[in-house]
């Protein structure tokens, strides 16, 4: 049997950047459809991955594992349990939408920019695949590259600054965790990922320990207050580069807390649960109001994603409090599927804002909300999408945004009351920034007049935005087969929750 | 005799699949298409709920409980979306889908010069998809969906006319609005959840009676009644939904949507929703008098104090827009008072003769050229017969003269809450009663403005065409009409006379089985102490009796006395109006402000959000953050690194010196050491 089909999703579309970049800006159209290729083909073969994968079965499958650097004992290993699985694919997916949606959009250099594009996805991929913990941090730290020079590149006027910020902050963020991985090394003589889990830590050593990891994980989700580059990242970025910012990149936050913090480092987390769980708070309602005075609708919906991963981060740490806590051990999976939905269904919606905002920046050439109103009256169809995804952020039952909200304010309430009460608090705030941002620029009449000129969307667009709209209803209808996809891993990762290490 | 799962799929089905035929195909069917497809789908979906209806009545079939998939399964927890269809459920279902038809029907009418008119029917027929799976649903998290639905599909609804500024203010805060009684609500699932482990209805009222002796604990030393808990904040939730007091002050805003939605949702049907969803928890409710007290005071605040605003309003829809909050106070008094049938009751007579107000106002305001104000009609009774005909039947039925639906209601309820011991029925005594004085002053001063009197508008037909355009109502002078009102066509005039006959007659045959007969059966729980219309029964002598009875009693004679001030003051004195205006000046100034409750919420809740999420932003995220923790770190390392830069000048003297005063340093901390 073909085992390497993990190998084959990360280096596919990383080696199929290359011949986009051949084609060259003499043959932009070449380069396009090259991309649009590969992107499809991983996707296909991202496919593959279901009929291959065993939901029974809580281990890692497909595994695959080579000595990388002898020296080191570093594996270059890889395997999938079903969180990865709904993550890559969820990658993939975006994938495709990305470079559809860059396509004429894109003037300046296509080829380099599909090229970036794909090298991304490979390698975010790889950070979902990998299971030895320095491999991680390779494909953790170069993925960077390629968003660099998206922001960069085709970003706006202020991308320096912000490519800048972006990178120096999520940086630093690393250099704690690569520390603290060199110490596990140190103590273990391996960075299996597996082994680390098992290895006996005590309290100090843990505590040190999370917060390494904390760091690099909280400015990727990113969790208050090392929020602050994502706004100008947002703002700055291409559509695209976005669209893969939130609907992919901000997971590996969440991923991250699942593999390292949670299973190697469990007593430091539970201890220190209440401060991510204060953090996640504060982000629903602080960034909350935050982003409801957002004069900037990139800077919006990027503050609103802020909020939105509080419930990642609220649903994965109030984990401890219900298993070690009141002992209730399918309370806590209730809350670590409810952090798992609400990072794909963020992917989509978030993804689809970007694009929807993008589309209107593609005609207006503003961002800013004040230089819009009545879109509605000249592009329908467009509102209608702007509107299922508005409801969708607003956390609106039937589409996606609701499901994972939902799980994890049902859980939270054993956790503490309290902690339900403020997380409930989005469905008030959340509703209010994005449909106050609706009122603003989808209804009403038309003031400025250039908005009578926009166009409604053309076929490609309405391509991207139904995909979306399809995923977003899909889940929020059934959200079922994706629970299902991920429930005996998070089964075995809650009851490795109550696994005492000291 | 069982129900099928196939019926009630299609019940439920075929308004959504008239929906997305009309929405998304609405120009490739066209005006016809769209009105056609979506009613032939209510046309089916109506017909199956009365045979729903006889099945579960006269067939004697069991309620239906199953679940059709499942939504998520984690452990031994589940959400499903399935339907549980007993005696209540079906009584509902013919309601909503009844009046909907009606309204889907009269919509041709009403909207016939609309740009937006398969839009509308796409909308309502998605509306009266999400009500059934609220009112079907056999589990809480459906009933969030539906729940929400609705609220979706009436923020739509009121925006519906997007380009008028009021409109899309009026939406928005309805949205947000109903947002903070979903908070509750939501935080009431969560709790039911927490307490008794299951989101399935049939699963949690079995365990309800777990709940009695459990406590929330809130701090250290505080602890709340669990069944009370679950009770407030699920009733949070139908405050936003059912327009109660405090979170009333969306619905008299919702009024900017086109009329068949204001009779459809907010009035007849979605606005009940709250109404249903506590008689539907009755187990729940029935071991909390906390929470019945709290459910109780607040609908008797309701049902009197926005009726008063009722009698200064000069919009004819306002006018039955606060009449409806008071009737939703009504509702819920009765819920308060463990009444549940007899709220679920006036629910349904409320449904039919609102709805028809409703429609009959609208048919008056096509008459008078989209002109709402009451102030500009007047004596149009011979203009269109048939709408003052079937709206002073709709109106009787409102002030519950004997014999129409509306007594039989209103007087049940009046009766129950008379005979309750609860805390605060007193309070709801007086307000109830006063409550009947105020609907009838209300509404027989609207009947009088519009239909009766002197005619205040003028007839200028100088124009010469019947241009009536929604968005631009304002190039006539405020009672200028292009030309003389008439009665609407049959479309509107149809549905009117078939809201008018069970706003007559429905209460007379059916109080009896559902109030006091145990019609309901198992779908409605009353504990044995709490029953005041148990103890009503004895009392009851058949419909007729009743009726009969009602001329002699306290509510009939506060309508006749209120008929006899309006009928002088409107018919034979109308300048008597402007002085007691001036009389009352204070009063009248608080009524039309509406208690400030509008302007306190705007200014505290609006204009203070904004104001603390600038706040938040300027101080906390690009003061702190960024300005001294972000760009302040990089600052410093820069500050350093200029600093540093300075001592690599390039001279050779400078580092020979360094060199050797290092030397020195070094050499004397050697020599140190070795002391």
């Amino acid at each position: 049997m073909f085992n390497h089909l993990l190998s084959l999703l990360i280096w596919l579309p990383v080696v199929g950047a290359v011949p986009v970049l051949l084609a060259g800006s003499a043959r932009p159209n070449l380069a396009r459809w090259l991309a649009l290729l590969m992107a499809v083909l991983t996707f296909v073969v991202s496919l593959f991955l279901l009929p291959q994968f065993n939901a029974a079965d809580s281990a890692m499958q497909l595994t695959e594992s080579h000595m990388w650097i002898a020296s080191l004992g570093v594996h270059y290993g890889l395997a999938v349990d079903g969180i990865s699985i709904a993550l890559i694919l969820l990658t993939t997916f975006v994938g495709i939408l990305v470079i559809v949606g860059a396509w004429e959009v894109i003037q300046d250099k296509p080829h380099q920019y599909m090229a970036a594009m794909l090298v991304l996805e490979g390698l975010m991929i790889g950070v979902f695949c990998a299971t030895d913990a320095l491999l991680f941090y390779v494909f953790f730290e170069a993925m960077l590259i390629p968003m660099f020079i998206l922001i960069g590149i085709w970003g706006g006027p202020r991308r320096v600054y912000a490519t800048l910020k972006f990178f120096i902050y999520t940086f630093l963020g690393s250099i704690f965790m690569l520390i603290g991985l060199i110490y596990l090394y140190l103590k273990a003589g391996t960075f299996d990922l597996h082994t680390l889990a098992a290895l006996p830590l005590t309290m100090q050593e843990q505590s040190w320990l999370f917060f390494a990891f904390l760091i690099a994980f909280a400015v990727k989700v990113p969790m208050v207050p090392v929020h602050t580059w994502l706004p100008d990242a947002h703002v700055e970025a291409p559509t695209g580069g976005s669209v893969v910012l939130a609907a992919v990149m901000l997971k590996i936050g969440g991923y991250g807390f699942l593999r390292f913090s949670l299973p190697i480092v469990p007593d430091a987390s539970e201890h220190f649960a209440w401060l991510v769980i204060a953090l996640s708070l504060v982000a629903v309602v602080y960034i909350g109001y935050v982003a409801l005075v957002q004069e900037d609708m990139k800077k919006l919906v990027a503050y609103s994603s802020v909020a939105h991963m509080g419930f990642v981060t609220l649903g994965i740490f109030i984990a401890f409090m219900l298993v070690r806590g009141a002992g209730d051990v399918d309370m806590a999976k209730l809350g670590m599927q409810g952090a798992m939905v609400q990072m794909i269904s963020h992917g989509f919606v978030s993804g689809a804002m970007f694009t929807c905002i993008g589309v209107m920046y593609d005609r207006l050439h503003t961002r800013s909300i004040k230089d819009y109103g009545g879109v509605i009256n000249v592009m329908p169809w467009f509102g209608f999408f702007y509107v299922l995804f508005a409801m969708a952020n607003s956390g609106l039952p039937g589409t996606s945004g609701f499901v994972g909200e939902f799980m994890v304010v049902l859980a939270s309430f054993k956790a503490n009351p309290w902690i339900a009460l403020f997380a409930a608090f989005t469905l008030i705030i959340g509703a209010a920034y994005t449909l106050w941002m609706v009122k603003r620029v989808l209804w009403g009449d038309i003031t400025n007049p250039h908005v009578r000129e926009m166009k409604e969307i053309n076929g490609r667009e309405a391509f991207v935005l139904i995909a979306f709209a399809a995923a977003v209803l899909a889940l929020g209808i059934w959200p079922q087969p994706l629970i299902h996809l991920m429930d005996a891993s998070v089964s075995q990762l809650v009851q490795q929750l109550a696994v005492h290490k000291i | 005799m069982t129900l099928s799962t196939s019926i009630l799929l299609t019940i439920a089905l075929a308004p959504l699949v008239g929906c997305l035929l009309a929405g998304f195909l609405g120009k490739q069917i066209g005006r016809v298409g769209a009105h056609s497809v979506t009613i032939l789908g209510l046309l089916v979906s109506c017909g199956l709920s009365f045979y729903v209806l006889y099945q579960i009545t006269a067939g004697g079939a069991p309620a239906y409980n199953h679940n059709l998939y499942t939504w998520f399964e984690i452990g031994r927890f589940s959400a499903s979306v399935g339907f549980l269809v007993d005696r209540l459920t079906a009584m509902m279902m013919v309601v909503v889908t009844f009046v909907s038809l009606l309204v889907h029907v009269y919509t041709i009418g009403y909207m016939a010069d609309d740009d937006g008119y398969q839009r509308f029917f796409s909308y309502i027929s998605l509306f009266t998809f999400s009500m059934l799976m609220l009112v079907m649903s056999n589990n809480f998290m459906q009933l969030f969906f539906g729940w929400e639905a609705v609220g979706l599909v009436s923020y739509l609804l009121i925006g519906f006319w997007y380009k008028r500024p009021t409109a899309i203010f009026a939406n928005l805060k309805a949205f947000l609005v109903n947002r903070v009684g979903d908070f509750g609500f939501l935080l009431g699932i969560a709790a039911v959840l927490y307490f008794l482990g299951s989101l399935d209805y049939q699963t949690v009222f079995a365990a309800a009676p777990g709940l009695v002796g459990k406590t929330l604990q809130i701090t250290q030393n505080h602890a709340w009644d669990a069944a009370t808990v679950i009770g407030v904040l699920l009733f949070i939730g139908a405050m936003g939904k059912s327009a109660q007091v405090p979170l009333h002050v969306w619905l008299p805003d919702s009024m900017e949507g086109p009329t068949p939605i204001s009779a459809l949702i907010h009035a007849a049907t979605m606005v009940t929703a709250g109404i249903f969803m506590v008689a539907r928890m009755s187990p729940i409710y029935e071991l909390s008098q906390g929470a019945l007290s709290f459910v109780m005071v607040i609908g008797a605040t309701g049902a009197l104090f926005t009726g008063l605003i009722g009698i200064v309003q000069n919009d004819i829809k306002r006018v039955v827009a606060y009449s409806t909050l008071s009737q939703l106070g009504y509702m819920t008094v009765a819920l308060g008072v463990s009444a549940y049938s007899g709220a679920v009751f006036h629910l349904m007579t409320h449904a039919f003769f609102k709805a028809l107000l409703f429609l009959g106002a609208g048919s008056v305001i096509i008459a008078m050229h989209h002109e709402q104000d009451m102030r500009y009609m007047g004596g149009l009774r011979k203009y269109m017969p048939i709408t003052w005909i079937t709206m002073w039947i709709g109106s009787l039925a409102l002030v519950a003269i004997p014999f129409t639906s509306g007594f039989y209601s209103k007087d049940a309820i009046i009766e129950a809450v008379g005979a309750s011991h609860r805390w605060g029925s007193g309070y709801a005594y007086f307000c109830v009663l006063a409550g009947a004085f105020v609907t009838a002053l209300y509404t027989f001063r609207q009947m009088y403005l519009t239909f009766h009197g002197k005619e205040r508008f003028t007839v200028v037909e100088h124009h010469g065409h019947g241009h009536h355009d929604h968005d631009d109502h304002g190039h006539h002078k405020p009672g200028e009409l292009a030309h003389a009102p008439h009665e609407s066509p049959w479309v509107v005039t149809l549905p009117l006379i078939l809201l008018a006959i069970p706003s007559l007659l429905v209460g007379f045959f059916t109080i009896g089985p559902m109030l006091f007969g145990g019609w309901f059966g198992q779908a409605i729980h009353v504990e044995e102490a709490n029953n005041v219309l148990g103890e009503l029964a004895g009392e009851f002598h058949g419909a007729a009796a009743m009726a009969l009875h009602g001329f002699w009693s306290w509510p009939f004679g506060l309508v006749a006395l209120a008929f006899v001030i309006t009928t002088y003051i409107y018919l034979f004195n109308p300048a008597m109006a402007g002085k007691i205006k001036t009389a009352f000046k204070p009063l009248w100034t608080v009524l039309d402000r509406k208690y400030w409750v509008d302007d306190v919420y705007f200014a505290v809740f609006a204009r203070g959000g904004v104001k603390l999420g600038r706040l938040f932003w300027k101080a906390g995220d690009a003061a702190v953050i960024d300005g001294a923790l972000v760009n302040g770190s990089a600052g410093v390392v820069q500050r350093i690194a200029a600093g540093m830069r300075k001592l690599q000048s390039g001279y050779l003297y400078h580092y020979a010196f360094a060199m050797i005063l290092g030397l020195i340093l070094l050499l004397g901390g050697f020599w140190l050491v070795g002391q």
